[in-house]
């Protein structure tokens, strides 16, 4: 069905009902991508190597506050979320992924039963790139692609823009972002140091988000948003 | 019985079950994503909610005998339950699910309850039909034939 090309891109599928992981799991596989499926945010988080510092989520006492890091040598190409899950909700796994630096460059799809734009123009705000409503089906999944181009090819000038806009907190950024492209080779104490930095900044980082939004909009960013609006307004009137 | 005879029982059981409204055109998805590779799948997913049924029912039940029942944990299961038979297609179940929702909404018991006998019918009746279904596969692919592409004008 699906082409060879897109056998090499990565989506992980994180949803809390077994049922629909299974669905979104084949969905995927025949649309020719490789799955991974996980039944939690925190878990979604753990897999892409994104420490989670969150002391009110139950969950997070189980967690090491390492992690061995397995999973830094694979490449995820998007992620696609349930919105409504116990705990940290898609809302929030989204939030937490755009707000790493890290992390911010995976597309991410929310999938959710409910049709309630209030709920769809908050996850587009946030950065999501798509909204499915659900079940979702094979036709859906066409919508994926150009998100996996995007981000396989970086622009490298995207990415200076970035920087300068964002100078208020580079140096919280400076540490994960050199983790990101750690070899596997690298030793555990390195990353333990800088799993530690990562929780240090934790709330530093969540408390300049605001600003970084604000920076975003006056630059007028904020066309992003209105291109993935405009598209969803065509999907509304299908459904 | 031939394979052809048993095709033909399969094609007109299938198709009583969308005239009648047990199920819905995500069945016929999930019958699309059943291949050479993967001759499980429809099985396997019916098997996981019939066991996720079960689970939510019960939950269900012991929420509604409770003194003052917890209508948003009422409400949770139900939406698990909703989206659950909207991913197998179960559109029966599904529709008395969103009957239900409303009188959570409104908090009332009795409606509630009555609701739950609802949904617990709907749900068994489907349960039946998709177990008696899958059989008459079985018995197809043991004599050698394949499952027929349902085409329904969805």
């Amino acid at each position: 069905m699906g082409m060879a090309a897109e056998s090499q891109f990565h989506v992980l599928a994180v949803d809390d009902s077994i049922i629909d992981r299974k669905l979104i799991e084949r969905l995927l596989k025949t649309s020719s991508y490789q799955v991974t499926t996980v039944d939690s945010g925190s878990k979604a988080l753990e897999f892409l190597g994104l420490c989670e510092n969150d002391q009110n989520h139950h969950t997070s006492t189980n967690i090491p506050s390492v992690f061995p890091n397995n999973h830094q040598d694979v490449e995820v190409n998007l992620v696609i979320t349930d919105y409504c899950m116990p705990g940290m909700t898609g809302y929030d796994l989204l939030k937490k992924i755009k707000e790493s630096s890290s992390l911010r460059n995976i597309p991410v799809v929310i999938m959710s039963s409910e049709n309630v734009p209030s709920r769809i123009n908050r996850c587009l705000e946030e950065g999501a790139e798509e909204f499915f409503l659900k079940p979702v089906r094979l036709s859906d999944l066409s919508r994926l692609k150009p998100h996996m181009k995007k981000n396989k090819v970086k622009d490298p000038r995207n990415e200076t823009e970035e920087k300068i806009e964002n100078s208020e907190i580079l140096l919280q950024q400076e540490a994960p972002k050199s983790q990101y492209s750690h070899s596997e080779s690298e030793s555990q104490s390195q990353l333990q140091a800088h799993s530690t930095i990562d929780q240090q900044q934790q709330p530093l980082q969540q408390n300049n988000n605001n600003n970084k939004r604000k920076s975003m909009e006056q630059q007028g960013l904020s066309s992003e948003t209105d291109r993935t609006r405009q598209r969803y307004s065509g999907i509304a009137t299908v459904v | 019985m031939d394979v052809g005879q048993m095709r033909r029982q399969w094609m007109d059981y299938i198709k009583s079950m969308f005239e009648e409204r047990f199920l819905d055109g995500q069945f016929l998805q999930l019958q699309q994503l059943q291949d050479e590779n993967n001759p499980e799948f429809v099985f396997e997913v019916v098997s996981l909610f019939f066991d996720d049924s079960e689970r939510i029912l019960k939950d269900l039940s012991f929420a509604l005998e409770q003194q003052s029942v917890d209508f948003k944990k009422v409400d949770a299961h139900v939406h698990q339950f909703k989206g659950s038979s909207a991913s197998i297609g179960a559109q029966g179940v599904k529709n008395a699910c969103i009957a239900f929702r409303n009188f959570c909404e409104e908090q009332n018991i009795d409606a509630c309850r009555r609701c739950l006998l609802q949904v617990k019918q709907e749900y068994f009746v489907v349960k039946n039909k998709l177990e008696t279904l899958l059989r008459l596969e079985q018995q197809i692919v043991a004599a050698g034939g394949s499952i027929p592409i349902m085409e329904l004008g969805f």
